[in-house]
């Protein structure tokens, strides 16, 4: 299976995991995590449309992956990441990590979450009946870097 | 030089992709050059605080030099996740 997977078709999240699961086999901890398109505040999101550079998001998805392998001894870890137009409540992106134990499984986790949200070339612009508008990032996004 | 440029910054722009040629050593001396070009060019780079740079598609610092450079990526903080 690819470790690394930017796609615009919806993906099961559920077929995801099990499919991770049966390749680490024995690893003993898996932790997933998986994000929505939530709603905006005004509760009229029509759709989120995700644009990305081809390309550089493999590379950069896929480094962001081989540092968590190494730093957290991770038996295994994916990333699968939309692109393109999702109405509300579809599965953006989720990762996966597998360890021997689970503090790793969740560090690990959280390492990629925070750096594929500010350091992979995606951006993200909310519809709504008012128009679009780019979603702006968050200092907070660039804070978490700083605590690997 | 193939130039790209991703959400607003190409919005602002008119374009996601052209060709220039550039003698610029930096991607700072790129983005003056640019600025040069056309309103659209200048209002897009306005502000330097919001932009951020890839070089043959690894993100880099303005001062990051453009030898050898084939392309040259522009974007807003990136919103992944």
């Amino acid at each position: 299976m690819e470790r690394v997977r930017v796609q615009e078709a919806a993906f099961d999240m559920g077929l995801e995991l099990n499919r991770f699961a049966r390749h680490v086999a024995g690893a003993g901890a898996i932790v997933s995590f998986s994000g929505i398109t939530r709603d905006v505040a005004s509760g009229d999101l029509e759709a989120m449309v995700i644009e990305h550079y081809p390309g550089m998001t493999e590379r950069a998805l896929t480094r962001i992956r081989d540092e968590a392998m190494g730093r957290f001894s991770l038996v295994d870890a994916m990333i699968v990441h939309r692109f393109g137009r999702l109405p509300p409540g579809e599965v953006i992106m989720m990762v996966a990590t597998a360890t021997p134990h689970r503090a790793d499984a969740f560090a690990g986790a959280e390492f990629l979450l925070d750096f594929l949200k500010s350091r992979a070339p995606f951006w993200k612009q909310e519809i709504t009946a008012d128009g679009r508008e780019w979603v702006a990032a968050k200092s907070d996004d660039e804070d978490a870097l700083k605590r690997w | 030089m193939d130039l790209r440029y991703f959400a607003w910054l190409r919005e602002r722009i008119g374009t996601g992709h052209e060709v220039i040629e550039t003698e610029a050593l930096t991607v700072r001396d790129l983005i003056e050059e640019l600025k040069q070009q056309s309103e659209a060019h200048a209002f897009a780079f306005s502000d330097l605080g919001s932009i951020r740079a890839a070089v043959d598609q690894d993100l880099v610092e303005f001062d990051a030099p453009l030898t050898g450079a084939r392309e040259v990526a522009f974007f807003p903080p990136m919103t992944g996740g």
